[in-house]
């Protein structure tokens, strides 16, 4: 049967036909959905797991017992989980181990645009790469096999472009492998000292194999076109190569990026009169091929940085080609993402935004959009958990400088089980001044609501058990008198804990606490709550613009609040000097 | 009609643009999958993530005998539906020459702009009309305000781009009907009937 399914949707789908027993992520653009398709698949076990590493684990500890396990995430994930990764490269698996690394070159929605072949390199672990959907499932069922013939993990490496363009795939039918015999075999699953010693030859050795059959796996293929040019490649690069030359080039299409095929790519280049590289990001390809002597062209013409389209392609390999377009002079506003209305984060920022002496270290997550006028807040953001770690060391180093400022470190409730309970164990076992504010909007809001260890949810919508954030702050050491749990809908309670928090000495943990505006159930539950202006009243002093409400324009020479999309959170209305913004509904 | 004679072997090229929250994916999937009904290779791209925070958007569309790469380049698209006023000035450079705008007479203010750190352009379409040639205008917010509910703009801009394509020769209803729960579907079929007269 034919569909059309994102390179997510079919990972998903390959995992499935491949008869994949055991799943776990942790949300991340532009992985996220690779995993939400895999729970539609109730013959497989999926989990969202509290991060990277446990996913890996999880899935790691699936493979050894003889399951065939998937874990995916984003490219910084990886760094998260390269633990593992490193040495079930070493324990090698039982059943097929598969990991999705999903790179964002482009940046569309990360914080690098780390190339993540190189983890093949460093980890040992083989790599595959589709160029489509139709080879993101074929490739991922592929891995299982490839994993368990090896014994090694398989790190299938898509990107953004794989990820969420859409094209035709051919569906087959699940293959139910079941879950292989375990036997208890410590020298290859306990590595100590002296057995991970004898498993490093091992597993030079897989490599070895491994990279002898590089030149003859079916994922390398060469396709011979006009010989006065040929490219090597690999992923959405190829399709731009195919898109821009045709046939009027020879392709070598990498889909085994690690180990790399030495004896197809000298043949390959011997056959071509002008030989490139097309891939995005990093030269991992061309460095490989000009260690083997082979002259060719690459990063010198192509970017490192940024997305490869057509167009940039074009411009290297047919110069001659112009293009013409419509272009209108006129200036036009920017559109960067915002918070939403009603947006429960945008009370603690408009908070936080008052005090002039105070530092803001940042987290991953929608409260990152605290950075954009006008509320303006945030210093610095890095990764998960840096929100609260990247604040103690601010905080000890301002302290030596004789800076009073106070630093508040910013985090959601999903980043907080994700890496910032282990930091806030730092805070306060080094005895931080710093205030800590758990932004809790139940959800993961910003990877489009995925359930976590907060929300009484698991992936297939189970009922759990709700882990108490107050309880854990608790139970770090956090004092019952340096907590305070906030309505951040309500600007007064707000205010008076961060005060208390910019005044102690001590840890200080805010939790404020309302869900996500977006949660369906929450829409439905305010649907005829609105705020609207009493133009007799306003006047138009722009008070309420301060808090940086999408919703709030000042348009022919009034204020409006729009109808469609106020949610009746009340901030304007908290911050209105002169009464003129009313409340709707009930 | 202005994309006449597009059934080729060419591949073709669609581009939607809009602000997060507009619909402008779930349009782009009901145009693809009504495209590969007709028997075409679509391939289609679509960024999500941050961006849906209301920021500005794009999805992209090409079809054909045998598409390759999802992504389109400047200057080749044959039809760029625009979401709002602004957007289609931000992708106004994708548009082929002699291709086709439908652009939806509406504007959403952006931060900067709510903010009063930036100004929205007067007079935007006036200045796309003197330059397009084929400019389709559509009131598509009000219509669908008209009908019940803003939502359903995107499927009066759906309306209007299938009959510009030619392509109405297509249960389009149907795939409406798969795409949206039960309970929208009467508005969005209505809006999507309202686009087509529109065009």
């Amino acid at each position: 049967m034919k569909k059309i399914m994102t390179g997510n949707e079919a990972i998903a789908r390959g995992a499935y036909e491949a008869g994949c027993k055991v799943a776990a992520a942790y949300p991340g653009t532009p992985s996220t959905e690779i995993l939400e398709n895999i729970a539609n698949y109730k013959e497989i076990y999926s989990q969202w797991s509290v991060n990277e590493k446990v996913a890996l684990e999880v899935a790691g500890g699936a493979s050894i017992a003889g399951a065939r396990a998937l874990c995916a995430m984003k490219h910084v994930g990886l760094n998260v989980a390269a633990d593992p990764l490193f040495t079930l490269a070493y324990t090698g698996v039982n059943g097929g181990l598969v990991v999705v690394t999903a790179d964002d070159p482009g940046l569309h929605s990360s914080q690098n645009e780390q190339d993540n072949r190189y983890y093949a390199i460093h980890a040992k672990a083989a790599m595959i790469e589709p160029s489509d959907s139709q080879e993101c499932l074929d490739f991922a069922k592929y891995a299982f096999t490839l994993s368990e013939e090896y014994d090694i993990p398989v790190l299938l490496r898509v990107t953004t472009r794989i990820c969420h363009s859409k094209s035709l795939v051919n569906m087959g039918s699940r293959q139910d492998v079941g879950v292989k015999e375990y036997k208890k075999y410590a020298a290859k699953y306990c590595m100590i000292p002296a057995f991970a010693k004898r498993r490093h030859p091992v597993v030079e050795q897989k490599l070895k194999k491994l990279r002898e059959y590089s030149n003859k796996i079916p994922l390398n293929r060469i396709e011979w076109g006009d010989k006065k040019v040929g490219i090597i490649t690999s992923g959405i690069s190829y399709q731009h190569a195919r898109e821009v030359m045709g046939d009027n080039a020879s392709y070598l299409k990498i889909g085994l990026s690690f180990p790399l095929p030495e004896k197809l790519i000298r043949e390959f280049a011997s056959g071509v009169e002008k030989l490139y590289v097309i891939e995005e990001s990093e030269p991992y390809m061309e460095t490989f091929v000009k260690s083997l002597g082979i002259k060719c062209i690459g990063k010198d013409v192509f970017p490192i940085c940024g997305e490869l389209n057509p167009e940039i392609l074009e411009k290297v390999l047919r110069p001659e080609t112009s293009r013409n377009t419509y272009t209108l002079d006129m200036e036009i506003p920017s559109r960067p993402p915002v918070l939403c209305a009603g947006c429960p984060h945008r009370g603690m920022f408009y908070t936080l935004k008052k005090y002039k002496d105070v530092i803001v270290t940042g987290d991953i997550g929608c409260y990152s959009l605290s950075i954009m006028p006008p509320l303006d807040v945030t210093h610095t953001l890095i990764c998960m958990g840096a929100g609260i770690s990247a604040g103690i060391g601010f905080e000890k180093a301002l302290t030596l400088a004789h800076n009073g400022k106070k630093v508040f470190g910013c985090m959601g409730d999903s980043t907080f089980f994700h890496s910032g309970i282990t930091s806030l164990i730092d805070a306060v076992y080094n005895k931080s001044e710093m205030a800590v504010i758990i932004l809790d909007n139940r959800i993961t809001a910003m990877t489009g609501h995925q359930q976590n260890p907060g929300t009484g949810k698991t992936l297939s919508g189970d009922i759990s058990p709700v882990i108490d954030i107050e309880q854990i702050v608790r139970a770090v050491g956090v004092k019952g008198e340096n907590i305070r749990v906030v309505d951040p809908y309500d600007l007064t309670e707000t205010q008076e804990a961060v005060e208390k928090a910019y005044e102690a000495v001590e840890p200080f943990v805010i939790i404020a606490k309302r869900p996500c505006a977006l949660i369906k159930e929450v829409q439905k539950m305010r649907a005829t709550l609105k705020c609207t202006i009493n133009q007799n009243k306003c006047t138009s002093c722009k008070m309420c613009l301060k808090i940086g409400c999408p919703a709030i324009a000042f348009k022919d020479d009034v204020m409006v609040i729009d109808q469609a999309s106020c949610n009746g959170c009340t901030l304007c209305m908290q911050v209105c000097r002169f009464d003129a913004i009313e409340r709707l509904g009930e | 009609m202005p994309l006449k004679g597009w059934v080729s072997e060419m591949t073709k090229s669609l581009i939607l643009v809009g602000v997060g929250g507009q619909g402008t994916i779930l349009t782009s999937k009901i145009l693809a999958e009504g495209l590969l009904k007709l028997g075409f290779d679509v391939k289609m791209s679509e960024i999500h993530g941050m961006a849906q925070r209301g920021g500005s958007v794009n999805t992209q569309i090409r079809f054909g005998k045998k598409v390759h790469s999802p992504m389109i380049s400047m200057g080749e698209a044959n039809l760029l539906v625009a979401f709002e006023k602004v957007e289609a000035i931000r992708y106004l450079d994708y548009l082929k020459p002699g291709g086709t705008l439908i652009v939806n007479d509406h504007e959403i203010y952006s931060l900067p702009v709510l903010a009063g750190k930036e100004k929205y352009p007067e007079k935007a379409i006036e200045k796309l009309e003197k330059l397009v040639e084929n400019i389709v205008i559509i009131k598509a917010a009000d219509i669908a305000k008209d009908l019940g509910n803003i939502r359903a703009q995107n499927m009066v801009l759906l309306g209007a781009a299938v009959k510009l394509l030619e392509i109405l020769d297509l249960d389009w209803v149907d795939l409406i009907k798969d795409n949206l729960p039960q309970k929208f579907h009467e508005i969005n079929i209505n809006a999507f009937n309202a686009g087509v007269k529109q065009a």
